[in-house]
Parts: C-alpha cells; sequence; structure tokens
C-alpha cells in the first residue's frame, strides 16, 4: 500500500518536473528560467528522499543536504547575475 | 575607478547569513569527508562541498575579501595534494605490496571510541586538496578575466 502510494507520488514529481523543463526552455524571461531550475533542484530532492523511503536506507539523507545547497548557491549566484550583471566581483568597492 | 553603470547594492541579509551558512556547509564538508569509507562521502565530494562554500564567500563579498579571509595559493594547494595522493598511493611499494594497497587497524581513540582508522585517507586528503584547488582556480580565473 505505502509502495504504491511511494510509487504515484514519484509520479507525480516526475510531472511537475516535465512542467518546470517545459518553463526552464521556453520561459520568457531569465527570471522564469531561474526560478524553474531552484524549483527542479528541490523536486529533486523530494526524489532523493522518496527513493529512499522505497529503499528503506538512510544512506542517501546527506545527498538531500548537498542539493539543498548546490541549489542554494545556484539560486543566489542567477539572482546575482540579474541584479549586477556580475556574478564575481574583484573589488565590490569600486 | 568607479564605474558609473554599475548598480551598488546592499546585501546586508545574503552577507550576514553568508558568514555563518559558510561555516555550517564547511562542517558538512568536513562530514562527508570522514564519512566517505563505508557511507556516501569522501575527497571529492567534500572538496566540491568546501570549493562551494568558498563560492559562497566569493558570491555575497568578492575577491579581495575571500584573499583577505583565506590567503592561500591554490595552485600550489592543487600540487600538494598531487604530491600526497601519488605518495600515499606509491607508499605501498615499500612493503612489498602492490601499487595502492591501503592498510587499516583499529585504534582505541580517546573521543571516538573504537575507530578503524585507513591509509586510503590520507590518499582521499590528496584528493580534497586537489579537488579544491582547481575548482577555486578556475572560478577565481573566470571571475578576474574582466
Amino acid at each position: 500500500m505505502l509502495e504504491t502510494l511511494l510509487f504515484i507520488a514519484l509520479g507525480g514529481v516526475f510531472l511537475s518536473m516535465l512542467g518546470l523543463f517545459y518553463r526552464v526552455i521556453k520561459g520568457p524571461s531569465v527570471a522564469d528560467r531561474v526560478i524553474a531550475l531552484d524549483s527542479i533542484g528541490i523536486s529533486l530532492i523530494s526524489v532523493v528522499g522518496l527513493v529512499s523511503i522505497i529503499l528503506r536506507t538512510s544512506d542517501y539523507l546527506e545527498v538531500i543536504l548537498l542539493i539543498g545547497i548546490l541549489a542554494f548557491i545556484g539560486t543566489v549566484a542567477f539572482s546575482k547575475f540579474i541584479e549586477k550583471g556580475e556574478i564575481i566581483e574583484r573589488d565590490r568597492n569600486q | 575607478m568607479k564605474n558609473p553603470m554599475k548598480k551598488h547594492t546592499n546585501d546586508v541579509i545574503l552577507e550576514s547569513a553568508t558568514t555563518f551558512i559558510t561555516f555550517i556547509i564547511f562542517l558538512f564538508a568536513v562530514y562527508l569527508f570522514f564519512a566517505g569509507h563505508y557511507t556516501p562521502g569522501g575527497g571529492f565530494i567534500g572538496g566540491l562541498v568546501t570549493a562551494s562554500a568558498l563560492v559562497l564567500v566569493l558570491l555575497a563579498f568578492d575577491i579581495q575579501t575571500l584573499r583577505q579571509i583565506l590567503p592561500v595559493d591554490y595552485k600550489l594547494m592543487t600540487a600538494i595534494g598531487m604530491l600526497i595522493a601519488v605518495l600515499t598511493a606509491s607508499g605501498a611499494l615499500l612493503f612489498n605490496v602492490p601499487f595502492f594497497t591501503h592498510a587499516h587497524d583499529y585504534f582505541n581513540l580517546p573521543l571516538f571510541g573504537k575507530t578503524s582508522l585507513h591509509t586510503a585517507m590520507l590518499f582521499d586528503l590528496g584528493v580534497y586538496l586537489v579537488v579544491v584547488g582547481v575548482t577555486m582556480t578556475i572560478i577565481q580565473t573566470i571571475g578576474e578575466s574582466d
């Protein structure tokens, strides 16, 4: 029973990722693509969580934290690029 | 040299969040590095997570700030890591066993109790230094090119 529900949830995450990929490719503006990429990262986190429930292991929980950190840094980098047009500055007071 | 086209923003939230998030990410990298033998983790991913903590500092502040808080030559770091990895791998030849053979034993450490110490961890330390060095060299070179 739980197994079936978990696979249904995986299918739902798959469908939402398809929609997000459509938004990444089509997205009219850069901001749409950035938000879609961030949401793809969060969908990946939920996929890892569901898979670790299905496999009954806690070994993948570090992967969740890792994807969270990388998605956060990617979003911060994109936001800085949209705001300032430059990601890494040599001297920010110039 | 003031650039009039550039916006000057005051990212208080990002900067003050970065000051402690960086240390959390760095601790997670250390955990991943030591967890690497039996569970997911290891030198490579530990190095990447460390590099991402440094990249977060680069994003919130700038290259000058990172140089001030961490005056490390990343190319030298890569070379030292390579040296550690090669020496650890070829150290096995001294004991008349094949290249890359690793030794381990159990020790009673004061805080950890019974712990298994492996020479593979020393090799992983080399991999860690190489990954941090190469990643930061690439990112700083890209950042300085303008």
